[in-house]
């Protein structure tokens, strides 16, 4: 099962480091990443494989959306499957 | 491979444009509940309700947290009570309502459908029993939201039950006047009611249905309101092809959660509902949609051509962007949750016969309008026979919600709170149709031919 998470906010040291830490501690694979900065927001778009992650993915995107706010940052993870609905016939 | 952009486009329609599922209902049939005694059949009410809807919320939050997508409703709709009801050595209804309501808490939902009647042909001992039932149990409880089917294409209009409901509206704003008549709020006096609306106050679970079922309903007047800025000035095939494009993305993602929460559920998925509901928050309103499309205040000359044009470009997009559409699929244009409509009410511009008039081309009908608390008990069945009409000759649905606010008068606010909004109290005409209401009987049902 494969979900798409996003981080937005302002560009500084870490913020890659910081959200893959977490992700692997919960197993969850990297498949992908993409990255800009957009109007000096730093954007990122990673693909990541929830199929063997140690908790509920309901439970992983609450846990991500409490670290972005620590951060300072919009961390978010969505299955993919909104995604493909809304953008794919 | 999915594009950022249109990742990026997701998030911000969630984010700034209000989009969300705007309810999962789920239907349960209620038709083994009967028995002769009523507190026997209102314990087994309460028993089935929380024990198919134990997961309903849990799932739904589940579901919001994995797709990052609101789903601002949790619903229940049920058999028509009159149906469950009859059966009763009773003179009221009021603990089947009140079952209800407690059922409905206790599953954490926010609204729960079915204190219904389907009457369109003539009424049982249970119908009667029912509408009586009405306005106390509208007092008695919180979540529970009623309705009555007063009409059919096919059947024609029940007068006897129009003339009925003007008076049980009358008395249920009374009994809740210390809260501007809302329990009016929850009460919809339909016809051609549709048996799988997931929407409130109408929803109901009718008697075609399956055991239980899932039914979505989506919105999202926001993202199309953004969506029209962008083609400012341009035809209308324009106009409308962005509307179509919008609805079927909209559409699709209903489309996704329905199954997946019926699934987790263990229950048929029913339908999605296409409809434009709009909320009392800035940038989800229908009004301003209208607007948009050049219009200066909703309500003005051009306002019926343009929700026309609206409603049907809605239906076309979402039609293919789900394998069963159903329930009342539409846009919405109820008074109190749309801050533009409040609006254009407020300043005059819009009025209850343009609003009559916007009802034969959209979904649903004269639909959360405050009136004067004076207004007659027969002025309020003209207002539902004048509705009934127009949604039976034109073969769809119509409905009245009206609130005659005890105690205001035009001009006023009455203040409903929540999800129910607030409206300004609307002025009716003050000519009489009393002798029109008192002959009862039906009107016949129309011609489906030779039409013009």
């Amino acid at each position: 099962m494969k979900a798409i998470v996003t981080v937005i906010g302002e560009d500084r040291v870490g913020i890659i480091a910081g959200v893959c830490v977490d992700l692997a501690a919960f197993n969850v694979n990297v498949l992908d990443i993409s990255q800009t900065v957009m109007q000096g927001y730093f954007t990122m778009m990673m693909v990541v494989d929830v199929s063997n992650a140690t908790c509920p993915v309901a439970e992983l995107a609450q846990k991500l959306d409490e670290k972005g706010k620590e951060m300072n940052l919009s961390i978010r993870l969505q299955r993919e499957e909104i995604f493909q609905a809304m953008h794919r016939v | 491979m999915l594009d950022f952009k249109d990742i990026l486009a997701t998030q911000d329609m969630i984010d700034k444009r209000h989009l969300d599922i705007r309810t999962i209902t789920m239907g349960i049939s209620l038709l083994d509940c009967a028995h002769e005694d009523v507190n026997e059949c209102a314990r087994r009410i309460y028993d089935k309700i929380t024990r198919r809807a134990e997961n309903l919320v849990k799932v739904g939050q589940d579901i919001e947290w994995e797709f990052g997508i609101p789903i601002v409703n949790k619903r229940i709709s049920v058999t028509p009570i009159a149906l469950v009801g009859n059966a009763c050595k009773t003179d009221s209804y009021v603990p089947l309502a009140i079952a209800m309501d407690k059922a409905a808490k206790e599953c954490g939902v926010n609204f729960i459908g079915g204190f219904s009647a389907l009457v369109q042909k003539g009424c049982t001992k249970g119908d009667w029993i029912l509408m009586d039932s009405i306005p106390e149990a509208m007092q008695a409880t919180e979540l529970v939201c009623s309705s009555v089917n007063v009409g059919s294409t096919k059947a024609g209009i029940n007068m006897d039950a129009v003339a009925k409901m003007g008076g049980i509206i009358k008395k249920t704003a009374e009994l809740t006047a210390d809260n501007d008549g809302l329990g009016c709020g929850k009460l919809v006096v339909f016809a051609n009611a549709v048996e799988d609306n997931p929407f409130m106050a109408g929803a109901f679970h009718g008697v075609g249905e399956p055991e239980c079922e899932l039914n979505v309903g989506v919105s999202g007047p926001g993202v199309v309101y953004h969506a029209l800025q962008s083609v400012k000035g341009q035809p209308f095939d324009v106009v409308a092809e962005t509307i179509k494009k919008t609805a079927f993305r909209i559409t699709r993602m209903g489309q996704m959660v329905g199954v997946e929460a019926g699934k987790r559920l263990n229950m048929p998925f029913g339908i999605v509902d296409l409809s434009l509901a709009p909320t009392p928050a800035v940038g989800d309103s229908v009004a301003r949609i209208l607007e948009e499309m050049g219009l200066e205040v909703c309500g003005t000359h051009g306002t019926t051509a343009a929700l026309a044009l609206l409603n049907d470009a809605v239906k076309k997009g979402g039609v293919m962007a789900s394998n069963h559409v159903g329930g009342l699929s539409g846009a919405f244009i109820p008074v109190s949750e749309d801050e533009g409509m409040i609006a254009a009410a407020q300043s005059g511009v819009l009025t209850l016969d343009k609003l009559e008039a916007m009802t034969c081309v959209c979904s649903v009908g004269l639909d959360m309008i405050a009136v004067p608390g004076d207004t007659s008990a027969a002025t309020i069945s003209a207002i539902i026979a004048d509705e009934a009409a127009i949604g039976m000759v034109n073969s769809k649905t119509t409905a009245v919600r009206i609130i005659p606010a005890p105690g205001k008068t035009v001009g006023d606010m009455v203040e409903m709170g929540g999800l129910l909004g607030s409206a300004p109290v609307m002025p009716v005409h003050p000519e009489s149709a009393v002798d029109f209401i008192a002959r009862g009987g039906r009107i016949p049902a129309p011609l489906q031919s030779l039409k013009n």
